[in-house]
């Protein structure tokens, strides 16, 4: 009964992650801009970067967010052959390998982090990416760097 | 020609095509005014999903183009405007042009939207082929440009709503019609094209079968941005359909129609979006059925090859006699004829394959421009003038002057500019006004001192993030200064007042929280900049598209995240720094690299543009392949060899033109601006842009006995002894593709069907009584050329199919030639002794390709020729800067061709040599030598090749570091990823910069 009681109590006060999405300009983050105009609602819990390139976002400042309390980062960048920049969004796929063997040293989940394409017109996926990113954050829980 | 000239140009049709000619045309120093009968710029290809050979998503590369149009200080973009009279001659037009009332008044309008989302009207939504509703207040597609509003008169109902909603006070309902001059020098038609009515060929059922759509519809359909949000489904009840039929040729290559000729672009038009639409919806299956299969471009066989291997789309070859509808399902049954056997099979849906017809109400508008048409009501142009009308100082590009693809439109939306701006060469730069602005404040070393200005838009933001508390949020956070909320910070009084703010309260930093950078940032770094500040010192934050649209139900939230970003931007935009505009020295000549046509072409247009330029051809002679082609497929009747003669005098006779015979390329050094070549005879050349126009060689047959019998020849040797009357033939069969279109060389080789057509067409004039068979595996008579195909089918030329399986043989009998061939139509295996047999041989790369793409560092594409910068939008720049391309050496292709893409690497190149001083963007990578340790792990994934590993000697040691050539770089950041040292830096988005807007973020409040 008193177990019942206390996920009753988990239950109000739900998990509200916070999630960095870092966004290339060119197609995701008129994308992100896209599914504003076309108001379509997605979860709050998101806080995009304008980055130019998927390409330029060193590794390390993507274990700076999830080792310094970021819930979940969400990469997007251009679909292959659609880079502004030729090629940055496929050194951006290269990297992610890389980076999900440090979150493995950290302990961190490798669902923490994931990698999309999102072009120009797809304001609807970009809105779904991100319902489908906060649920699956959510179902993770807190980071277990979570400073508070 | 008058003596008074004015530097500016008048481009007519805002499509792709009127973009890139306006883009050129103000980049090279020329003033603009791009009019659109629509309310907005963009086209065609604004409606379009995805574009073929590459799939790219239309509105993903198109946008910049888009973007950079509406924002150019050259460019002036007219809507909604109509010509109504032109007076005067090349040089000097003078322009009557009517303007219909927007009812939205321009300045005002923030395109923020609430008129249209309040408006009760439901009208036909033309942008989406009338497959949805908006309002009678409405804006054409969500990134339309200019970004305002239009009330359509026929539609309202003059209820006020939009009137009461916008807060900008920008409805105008008793605006008026407008009729006003421009003086400009010249004038570029890119005006575009209607699509056939699909109706007209009854049997399709198109209008009467709900499920029987057009091409252009099912774009539409697949598009993200339409109807159904990308899902494919069927208009009669919305399923998923399993199959598709795709029917081409739906008002082309119909004498019925009145199109007789090939639109040039449906068959690749269908595979893509029989590709895209299996992709969107696992387990559809496609089914096309065509005549000829026309995928002639760069890389389209290989397209076509994996649309048959990969996606598993099923072609058939024939014309579909009728499409039926089962009424209980709405399905229809497409009734055809396969191997000589009549099928039936059914389908969910059907799409017709629309061709290209002349713009609507073409013959006014060539009337009151004063310009020819051809037979179909397109313009009239010739082979060696692809670019120019029947009128002096009117160019014409696009679909306008026959139906193309995209990449064909683009290189000749370039040339046109050029041929637009070489008659007025003189007046370059001088109805440009450079903006004025305030001496710039130093803040170097002070302390930020950050101004937030936060937007209502009207209700947009307002209407749900509560805006005051955000202000009042501002205020707390590091190095505010001033925050304040502005019902639009984008209007005119509110720029004024932040000029006033950053004075008052002495600001070195701003931040404007509204919407999106990627259309307001321009504006308001300008105004930064009118404010005394480096335009740098500004950032945004998105507070609409990312707060109040997005979480429209969740003002609490919404509030929160606005606050969040706010903190983001402020902690970024304290780091920031003013930045400066790189200048670059520009040698102001060029270097053209090969003397056939498309060089020589080249070399002259950028001598009539007053540059200096160095034309280099390894061989004694100019003329390359055109020395070899004695006559065309024109109207006109143009003779190749008398206008070789002209040109090489033209070239020969220009004291512009620094000719350089029997020489070749040593080496190329330097970059966009600044280059140093070396010739083989040691000459030593200082240039700013290199065009490569090497040219391509006709293939050399090892099959057919070629070489070994002098009977069995190629075309090019065919067109020869036929010009020069050595031979007279009775009897003659052409093998089509020999060479091309086979493993080991899978590419088309574009121009042969045509020659074909055109040798056969020669013998025929000089013996018509000559038996001439043709072995096909595809007619590719693209456009206007399918008339000559039609000709040479009347005149008695025989036509037979081969396929893969079923090459034609050629052996001797005792003296005789013998070709031995599968009819499929006879379906018996006949064998023919001509007198002749002729091989249309592939057009081969240069084989020394591979040596000057090292020394541009330029690539090839996979068939060894040279690789363009984007198949789509850039079809003759190399990412390279400052390196452009055209002729064969892109890939082969017709004259017409040719010439239009040499103009189009003249325009392309003239963007650069209009200044002594080219200004690059800032926000590119900056070396931090002290970090940079010489590791050299950033130079292999530039993808630009800008940075190089140097040495120099530091207090008596080598230090190793890396140069990053400013021209080159474009600011990606790659670099910048791949250090592990901070020994590099994005100037604008440092390592720094961004690590702060996420600490920011990370910050719990």
């Amino acid at each position: 009964m008193e177990e019942g009681a206390a996920e009753g109590v988990t239950q109000e006060e739900e998990f509200e992650p916070l999630i960095l999405a870092i966004c290339c300009n060119w197609c995701s983050y008129t994308g992100a801009d896209l599914a504003g105009t076309s108001r379509l609602q997605y979860p709050h819990n998101i806080r995009i970067i304008r980055v130019m390139c998927s390409g330029m976002v060193h590794p390390n400042l993507v274990i700076d967010a999830l080792s310094k309390g970021a819930d979940g980062v969400l990469m997007c960048g251009c679909h292959p052959g659609d880079c502004h920049y030729l090629e940055g969004n496929l050194k951006a796929e290269k990297r992610a390998d890389a980076l999900f063997l440090m979150l493995e040293d950290l302990g961190i989940e490798p669902e923490r982090y994931r990698l999309e394409w999102v072009s120009a017109s797809e304001g609807q996926r970009f809105a779904e990416l991100m319902k489908d990113f906060t649920d699956t954050i959510k179902s993770l829980g807190p980071s277990p760097y979570k400073m508070y | 020609m008058s003596n008074d000239k004015v530097g500016a140009v008048l481009v007519v049709g805002g499509g792709i095509s009127g973009m890139q000619s306006s883009l050129d045309l103000a980049d090279a120093g020329f003033k603009v005014y791009l009019i659109d009968k629509l309310p907005s710029i963009g086209g065609v290809m604004s409606q379009l999903d995805k574009t073929f050979p590459t799939n790219d998503c239309a509105m993903c590369i198109m946008a910049p183009k888009l973007v950079g149009t509406g924002r150019h200080h050259n460019i002036e973009v007219i809507s909604n405007t109509e010509i109504e009279s032109i007076e005067g001659e090349a040089g000097n037009f003078n322009v009557n042009l009517v303007r219909r009332p927007r009812r939205i008044n321009e300045e005002k309008c923030t395109g923020c939207g609430v008129c249209g989302a309040k408006c009760p009207v439901e009208a036909i939504d033309e942008y989406n082929w009338g497959l949805t509703r908006r309002g009678a207040t409405f804006i054409r597609y969500p990134q339309s440009v200019p970004l305002k509003f239009m009330i359509d008169k026929e539609k309202c109902i003059g209820c006020g709503i939009c009137q009461e909603e916008c807060k900008a006070e920008a409805v105008e309902y008793d605006q008026e019609e407008q009729k006003f001059d421009l003086n400009v020098g010249s004038i570029v038609l890119s005006p575009g094209y209607s699509m056939f009515d699909p109706s007209l060929k009854t049997e399709y059922g198109y209008g009467r079968y709900k499920n029987v759509v057009s091409s252009m519809e099912f774009e539409r359909f697949l598009s993200a941005t339409g109807p159904f949000a990308g899902t494919v489904m069927r208009p009669s009840d919305g399923d998923i359909p399993e199959k598709v039929a795709f029917l081409q040729c739906v008002g082309s290559r119909d004498s019925q129609a009145g199109s007789e000729y090939c639109s040039s672009v449906c068959c690749m038009f269908a595979m893509k979006e029989a590709i895209i639409a299996q992709e969107h919806s696992e387990g559809l299956k496609s089914h096309i059925f065509f005549m000829d299969l026309r995928a002639f471009g760069k890389e389209f066989d290989d397209y076509y090859t994996r649309a048959q291997e990969e996606h598993k789309i099923k072609f058939t070859r024939c014309r579909v006699a009728e499409v039926r509808e089962v009424p209980e399902t709405n399905n229809l049954i497409i009734k055809y004829v396969e191997d000589g056997e009549v099928k039936e099979e059914e389908f969910n849906m059907v799409v017709l394959s629309t061709g290209f017809r002349p713009p609507e109400n073409v013959k006014e508008f060539a009337e009151t421009l004063g310009i020819d048409l051809n037979k179909y009501d397109f313009c009239s142009t010739g082979v060696f003038s692809p670019l120019e009308t029947s009128r002096e100082g009117v160019y014409v590009s696009g679909v306008f002057n026959g139906p193309k693809d995209i990449p064909d439109t683009v290189a000749q939306a370039s040339g046109a500019a050029a041929k637009a701006s070489s008659i007025i060469s003189s007046e370059r730069g001088k109805m440009i006004t450079p903006k004025e602005y305030p001496p710039e404040r130093d803040v170097l070393g002070e302390d930020p001192r950050i101004g937030v200005f936060i937007c209502h838009c009207g209700i947009n933001i307002g209407g749900v993030v509560n805006v005051p508390d955000v202000v009042e949020y501002a205020k707390t956070l590091p190095n505010v200064e001033h925050a304040e909320h502005n019902l639009y910070t984008c209007s005119e009084d509110t720029q004024k007042g932040i000029k006033e703010k950053i004075v008052e309260h002495n600001l070195n930093r701003v931040i404007v929280a509204s919407c999106t950078p990627r259309t307001h940032e321009p504006l308001f770094r300008s105004t930064t900049k009118e404010g005394g500040l480096n335009p740098y010192l500004f950032e945004m934050a998105n507070i609409r598209d990312q707060c109040s649209w997005v979480h429209m139900h969740d003002a609490d939230n919404a509030t929160k995240k606005a606050k969040d970003l706010v903190r983001m931007a402020v902690a970024k935009s304290r780091l920031l720094e003013p930045l400066y505009k790189l200048e670059l020295n520009v040698f102001q000549s060029g270097l053209v690299i090969g003397g056939g046509l498309s060089g020589m072409t080249a070399a002259l247009e950028m001598a009539k543009q007053g540059f200096e330029v160095h034309l280099v051809e390894r061989e004694k002679e100019l003329g390359g392949n055109l020395r070899n082609i004695y006559h065309v497929l024109s109207e006109k009747g143009e003779d190749p060899q008398k206008m070789l003669k002209e040109i090489i005098e033209k070239v020969k006779n220009d004291d512009k033109i620094k000719l350089h015979l029997e020489t070749t390329v040593k080496s190329i050094e330097g970059f966009m601006g600044s280059f140093t070549t070396e010739l083989s005879d040691d000459t030593k050349i200082e240039h700013g842009v290199v065009i490569v126009a090497t040219g391509g060689q006709e293939y050399k047959p090892t099959e057919y006995l070629y070489r070994e019998d002098s009977r069995v020849l190629t075309q090019m040797d065919l067109e020869g002894k036929l010009a020069k009357d050595e031979i007279k033939p009775n009897s003659v069969v052409m093998i089509q593709c020999v060479g091309s279109r086979i493993e080991e060389r899978p590419y088309c080789s574009r121009i042969c069907c045509a020659d074909a057509i055109k040798n056969a067409l020669k013998i025929k004039e000089k013996n018509p009584d000559a038996q001439i068979i043709v072995l096909y595996k595809d007619i590719r008579s693209y456009g206007f050329r399918e008339d000559y195909y039609r000709e040479a089918a009347d005149k008695g030329v025989r036509f037979i199919r081969y396929d893969d399986e079923n090459k034609p043989e050629v052996t001797k009998e005792g003296d005789d030639l013998v070709v031995s061939i599968n009819d499929p139509i006879l379906g018996e295996h006949i064998k023919i002794k001509p007198e002749y047999v002729v091989l249309s041989a592939a057009t081969l790369p240069q084989p020394d390709n591979e040596e000057l793409a090292k020394m541009l560092k330029i690539p090839l594409s996979k068939d060894k020729f040279f690789l363009e910068a984007h198949m789509k939008l850039r079809p003759v720049d190399f990412a390279t800067e400052g390196v452009f391309l055209c002729g064969l050496a892109h890939s082969p292709k017709f004259i017409d061709e040719s010439i239009s893409q040499a103009c189009g690497a003249v325009s392309r190149a003239c963007t650069i040599l209009s200044d002594e001083i080219m200004e690059l963007e800032p926000t590119i990578s900056e070396i931090i030598d002290e970090n940079c340790d010489g590791c050299a792990y950033c130079i292999d994934p530039c993808p630009f090749n800008a940075l190089t590993l140097i040495e120099y000697m530091r207090n008596g040691n080598v230090k190793k570091t890396v140069e990053r050539n400013e021209a080159a770089c474009k600011g990606c950041g790659v670099c910048m990823a791949t250090c592990p040292k901070r020994g590099v830096m994005v100037k604008g988005f440092t390592l720094d910069q961004i690590s702060a807007m996420i600490g920011a973020a990370l910050e719990v409040v």
